[in-house]
């Protein structure tokens, strides 16, 4: 990232905060904010340079269009209706009459100006608020041209951030797997896309199963199940170079892998003679740990963003709930013990709160109860649905969903879902194909 | 107050206990499923004559009944008679569990049909297991019947 995108001015108009627009994400937002995205505007020579290299008309309204999609996905959001738009992008961009904004009821709204410069694109952009008349942020990038999807996501997180206070969640992507094919044969690729949906592209073939892809928080690594040669066995894979390595010399199948939160290790179960246990292994020394010792299933392993404690499910109990230990194995605490069986649990990036999956009465819950277990809330119900995954700002959760086939058996299919954790705003991810086990990766910037 | 939950708890087991065995005795007429486990053939194939290669699981549960121990007799015969032959064990589950629970059921179920083989003379050499999870259903179907299908270690010939 780093390499290709530099922030050449940070202008920040000192503005006193009180009396400027807030949005509150901690409640579901049933009126959300009218925002006003103006098209950025674009001179002529810049329009046609960049016609030619990225084959669109009008890059300036494009980058906008990805800004005002994401923050309507947002749902705290109400992107205007550009036809009521009275004044001119490019002017604007350099005062708004906000008298004009106001009429049409934008609170908020966003102007900026892309430019060519030396090959490269230069967009700058500015957040006002159209009821004080005040400008809220105004900041400039330049990058390659290729990048001008990332572009409108990053427009898109400073924005979120001026405007929730919290950090956003768009210059980041999802890795997947793409599903096709009857219930019996489904084939499985590891799929990757932009938050939004957009740049899907497939890492592997299909030749054989893969399953549970994780991101590195801190790298372009991913680690996943793959079933190559017949042997379920956790590999770690680089995304930029396209290399792969099994992880560890395990006699027996490796499954349901995640990183420790600094990156360097990875945690999954091994399978052997009918026991499951949980172990470690450093990515750097190689050294393996067994992390847990029972003989019960225990599983789908992960750490708290600290580092310091691991949730896991176990079957322990006779029943698959969730406990949490030390991350040496000690203490080993059942938190679960609300009615019914939970599993896939996952620390939240925020450190207060684990998502998981519940089963209860034939149906699939995504819910979150805090880490001693306390405040259990469901947020969604399905036929099914699980493994959970954390936006990195820790608002959103991502999961699959399954659909019920007919009395033919016909009538399945997979599809990714996302959600608030206000329980608001429940919106399936497009996705070219059917998708499962999804994970969303860091903020790619910053 | 106390009484009054004792006999709402009281009261509400017996519901219970109807409703089970209603459930139950509805399961058993379908003819093809004991408890909510597989009775039927639909799916089985055949090792060699009169050698069923699959065995079925309760919901969550990795016991051997007492048809699949007797299915598994007759692969350890046939085995013991065809020395060459190695085998893969391949558990699975049904749709009805997390993904990588049902990993680890399905290595616990085959794990299950591989040790009872062992205790009839079959070397551990000649066995090895492959869990599927809930990965490879037989039946694609979203119902008590279809499940009952898939929870199952299947024997594949791998010589």
């Amino acid at each position: 990232m780093k390499k290709f995108l530099t922030i050449l001015i940070l202008i920040l108009i000192p503005v006193k905060s009180f009396g400027l627009i807030e949005v509150d994400i901690t409640r579901g937002n049933l009126n959300p904010l009218p925002i006003a995205v103006s098209p950025l505007s674009i001179d002529e020579e810049s329009r046609k340079n960049f016609q030619n290299i990225l084959k669109k008309k009008n890059i300036g309204s494009e980058i906008s269009l990805i800004v005002e999609n994401n923050l309507k996905v947002s749902g705290l959001f109400n992107p205007l209706n550009k036809d009521a738009f009275l004044q001119e992008p490019d002017i604007a961009n350099l005062k708004p009459r906000f008298e004009d904004w106001n009429l049409i009821k934008a609170q908020a709204l966003i102007t900026g100006k892309v430019s060519y410069v030396q090959e490269k694109l230069r967009v700058e952009f500015r957040l006002w608020d159209v009821l004080a008349g005040k400008e809220m942020m105004a900041l400039a990038f330049t990058t390659v041209p290729n990048n001008w999807r990332r572009v409108g996501h990053i427009i898109t997180d400073k924005v979120y951030e001026r405007l929730t206070g919290e950090k956003g969640y768009f210059d980041t992507r999802i890795i997947y797997v793409a599903e096709e094919g009857p219930k019996t044969q489904r084939v499985k690729k590891l799929a990757i896309m932009d938050q939004d949906g957009a740049n899907n592209k497939f890492l592997t073939l299909g030749n054989e199963l893969v399953l549970t892809p994780r991101f590195n928080p801190t790298s372009q690594l991913v680690t996943y199940l793959s079933y190559f040669r017949n042997l379920p066995r956790v590999y770690l894979l680089d995304i930029e170079t396209g290399t792969q390595e099994v992880v560890g010399d395990f006699p027996g199948m490796t499954f349901a892998p995640r990183f420790s939160p600094d990156g360097k290790k990875i945690i999954m179960s091994f399978a052997k003679d009918g026991n499951s246990e949980i172990y470690t292994m450093d990515l750097e020394n190689r050294i393996v740990e067994k992390i847990t010792n029972h003989p019960s299933i225990d599983t789908s392993p992960s750490y708290s963003p600290d580092g310091k404690f691991i949730s896991f499910n176990s079957d322990r109990s006779g029943y698959q709930q969730i406990y949490v230990m030390k991350s040496d194995g000690s203490n080993v605490k059942r938190i679960s013990f609300g009615k019914g069986i939970y599993g896939t649990p996952v620390w939240s990036p925020r450190g207060d709160l684990i998502a998981f999956t519940k089963l209860h009465k034939g149906k699939f819950y995504i819910g979150v109860m805090r880490t001693d277990g306390s405040g259990e809330r469901l947020l969604t119900e399905n036929f099914y649905q699980e493994a959970p995954s954390w936006s990195p700002n820790g608002r959103v959760l991502i999961f699959y969903r399954e659909t019920k086939t007919d009395s033919k058996g016909k009538g399945f299919s997979a599809k990714l879902w996302s959600i608030d954790l206000t329980g608001y705003n429940e919106r399936q991810v497009p996705t070219p194909t059917d998708g499962s086990d999804p994970s969303w990766s860091s903020l790619l910037s910053n | 107050m106390k009484l009054s939950k004792i006999l709402k708890n009281g009261f509400l087991i017996v519901v219970a206990c109807l409703a089970l065995s209603a459930c139950a005795t509805s399961k058993k007429s379908t003819g093809q499923m004991q408890g909510d486990v597989y009775t039927g053939t639909d799916t089985v194939e055949y090792l060699a004559s009169g050698v069923p290669d699959r065995v079925f699981f309760a919901t969550n549960e990795s016991v051997l009944t007492t048809a699949s121990r007797e299915t598994l007799r007759k692969q350890a015969a046939w085995l013991r008679k065809n020395s060459k032959i190695t085998i893969v064990l391949e558990g699975h589950a049904d749709e009805r569990g997390t993904r990588e629970y049902n990993l680890a059921l399905g290595e616990r179920r085959a794990n299950a049909a591989k040790d009872y083989l062992m205790t009839y003379g079959i070397s551990s050499d000649r066995i090895s297991v492959l869990s599927y999870g809930k990965e490879r259903p037989v039946d694609s179907g979203s119902n008590p019947l279809a499940w009952s299908k898939n929870r199952r270690s299947v024997t594949v010939k791998a010589n």
